[in-house]
C-alpha cells in the first residue's frame, strides 16, 4: 500500500514527517535498525533518491544515525525523540486552535468545551 | 612518451579526475618536467630528457615509476568515483541542437533545436501535450528516425548497434508477434539480448498472473502491454526509454509496475518515461522534462516544482498547458 501524499509539498518533506511519526510513536524503536532506503521506497512507492533525501534530513536533525556497517539506526537519545514528539504535539494543538478560532470560538470557550468532553 | 600516455589512460578507464592526474604523469617524462608537482619529481629529475632518449633501461624505469605514481594517486583519493564506474562525468545521454522536420510538413519542426543532458541514476518523466514531439524525440534517441540536424550521443556514441545494446526501449505500440506464446517471447528476448534475465521476467509474469502458455493474440490489450513492459524491464540496460508504459494498464497493475521500476532501480541506469498519467507516476520521478511545440520548456526536479510553485507536477502541468 503506497503512502498517501499531499500534492502541495515536496515529497521528501512528507516522507520525513511520516518516518518521524513512526519514530516518535515507537514503531521504529530507539537504537533499532531502520529498514533500508530501498525497502522503504518500495513500501511508500516513491523514488529511492527521494527517500534517501528524507533520510539525509533526518540525519541532519540527529534523529537517525548512520553506522558504518549496520545501516541506519534510530538515535538512542530519548530526550531528542521526546523533544520531537513535543514539537509535533504543539503543532497539532496550534492547528486545532487556529481551526476553532476560525469557527468563532474564543480561547475560554474552547477550554470549557475541551473540559466538558474530557469529563465524559 | 606516447606509450606511457596510453598506458596511463588504460589504467583510468575514462574517469575525469584521474585522467587529470595521469596527464600529469605523462607530462612527467616530457620537457616541462619541473612544473609537475609530484613527490617523485626529485627522483625523475635524475633522468632528464636526453637520458630517456638514449637508454631504454631508464625509459623502462620511468614507466614503472609512473605506474606506481598512478596507484599512489588512486590510494590517496579513494573517492566514490573509483568504486563506482558509473559515476563518471560523461553524460548518459546528450542531445545537441537536435531538430526533426518530417517531409511534407512544410517548415514545421516536430523537434526544434533541443539541447539536453541526462545523467545516470535518474527517473525522468517526459511530459507534454499530444503532438509536442515526445515520441519523435524518443525515436531519434533509438536511431529509428534520422535527425534533420543536430546529434544524439549515448555514452558519447551516436545511435548504432552498440547503443541499442544499452538502451531498453518500449515503443508506443506493440511489435510482438501475435502468434507466439508468452514463453516463446521470453525465449526470443533472452536469445536476442545478452542482458536479459529470464528469471526476472517469469517472476513478474507470475506476480501479474499472466500465463506463459497463452498466445499473445488471446490476451487483452492491457495484458499485452504488461507483457511487453515486463520484457523491456527484464533487461539490465543503462537507459530505459518507456513510451506510454502504463496507459492501457489497470490501476492495481500500474502500482505494481511502478514498484517494479523502483525496486529495479540502480544508480547506474536512467529511466525516461513519457506519459500523460502524471499524478500516478509523480512520486516515482526525480526530474521532469516539459516539452512544448518541439522545444524544451522546462527540465527540473519534481521537488523543486513542488517547493517553488507549491503545487504538484500534475496541477502545474494543467496550468502550463491550459487550453
Amino acid at each position: 500500500m503506497a503512502w498517501q501524499m499531499n500534492s502541495d509539498r515536496p515529497i521528501y518533506t512528507q516522507l520525513y514527517d511520516k518516518i518521524l511519526i513512526r519514530i516518535v510513536c515507537g514503531i521504529y524503536k530507539a537504537g533499532n535498525r531502520l529498514p533500508s532506503v530501498r525497502e522503504l521506497a518500495a513500501e511508500a512507492n516513491v523514488n529511492p533518491n527521494t527517500m534517501q533525501r528524507a533520510f539525509t534530513e533526518l540525519e541532519h536533525s540527529g534523529l537517525i544515525v548512520t553506522q558504518r556497517n549496520s545501516g541506519r539506526i534510530v538515535t538512542e537519545d530519548q530526550l531528542k525523540i521526546e523533544d520531537a514528539r513535543h514539537q509535533l504535539a504543539l503543532a497539532q494543538i496550534n492547528t486545532f486552535f487556529a481551526n476553532m478560532r476560525e469557527l468563532g470560538y474564543n480561547d475560554q470557550e474552547i477550554m470549557t468545551l475541551i473540559e466538558s468532553i474530557v469529563k465524559k | 612518451m606516447n606509450v606511457n600516455e596510453n598506458n596511463s589512460i588504460a589504467y583510468t578507464q575514462g574517469d575525469g579526475t584521474q585522467r587529470d592526474n595521469t596527464q600529469n604523469t605523462s607530462v612527467y617524462t616530457s620537457d616541462n618536467l619541473v612544473s609537475t608537482q609530484q613527490i617523485q619529481t626529485q627522483n625523475s629529475l635524475l633522468h632528464s630528457d636526453e637520458n630517456i632518449a638514449h637508454t631504454p633501461v631508464n625509459l623502462q624505469k620511468d614507466f614503472v615509476q609512473s605506474d606506481e605514481n598512478i596507484e599512489e594517486v588512486l590510494e590517496k583519493e579513494p573517492s566514490e568515483n573509483v568504486q563506482n564506474p558509473y559515476a563518471i562525468n560523461t553524460p548518459l545521454l546528450q542531445l545537441n541542437d537536435l531538430c526533426k522536420r518530417y517531409p511534407g510538413m512544410g517548415n514545421y519542426m516536430s523537434v526544434f533545436h533541443l539541447n539536453l543532458t541526462i545523467l545516470r541514476g535518474r527517473i525522468i518523466g517526459l511530459l507534454g501535450p499530444n503532438g509536442c514531439g515526445k515520441t519523435t524525440l524518443i525515436k531519434m534517441i533509438n536511431g529509428l528516425l534520422a535527425p534533420t540536424c543536430g546529434t544524439v550521443l549515448i555514452n558519447g556514441m551516436e545511435p548504432c548497434p552498440a547503443t541499442k545494446k544499452v538502451i531498453s526501449y518500449l515503443p508506443e505500440r506493440t511489435y510482438l508477434d501475435n502468434g507466439m506464446k508468452v514463453s516463446q517471447m521470453v525465449e526470443y528476448f533472452s536469445d536476442f539480448y545478452e542482458d536479459f534475465s529470464t528469471e526476472k521476467a517469469y517472476n513478474m509474469l507470475g506476480a501479474l498472473g499472466i500465463s506463459s502458455d497463452a498466445r499473445l493474440k488471446t490476451l487483452s490489450k492491457g495484458t499485452k502491454e504488461k507483457v511487453q513492459l515486463i520484457l523491456v524491464m527484464s533487461r539490465q540496460a543503462d537507459l530505459y526509454i518507456l513510451d506510454e508504459p502504463i496507459a492501457g494498464v489497470d490501476p492495481a497493475a500500474r502500482d505494481y509496475i511502478l514498484r517494479t521500476i523502483i525496486t529495479n532501480y540502480n544508480p547506474g541506469s536512467t529511466i525516461i518515461l513519457s506519459t500523460h498519467l502524471i499524478s500516478d507516476i509523480e512520486n516515482v520521478l526525480d526530474d521532469v522534462i516539459f516539452m512544448k511545440n518541439g522545444s524544451l520548456m522546462l527540465y527540473t526536479s519534481v521537488d523543486s516544482i513542488r517547493s517553488q510553485m507549491g503545487k504538484s507536477v500534475d496541477t502545474y502541468f494543467r496550468e502550463v498547458y491550459a487550453c
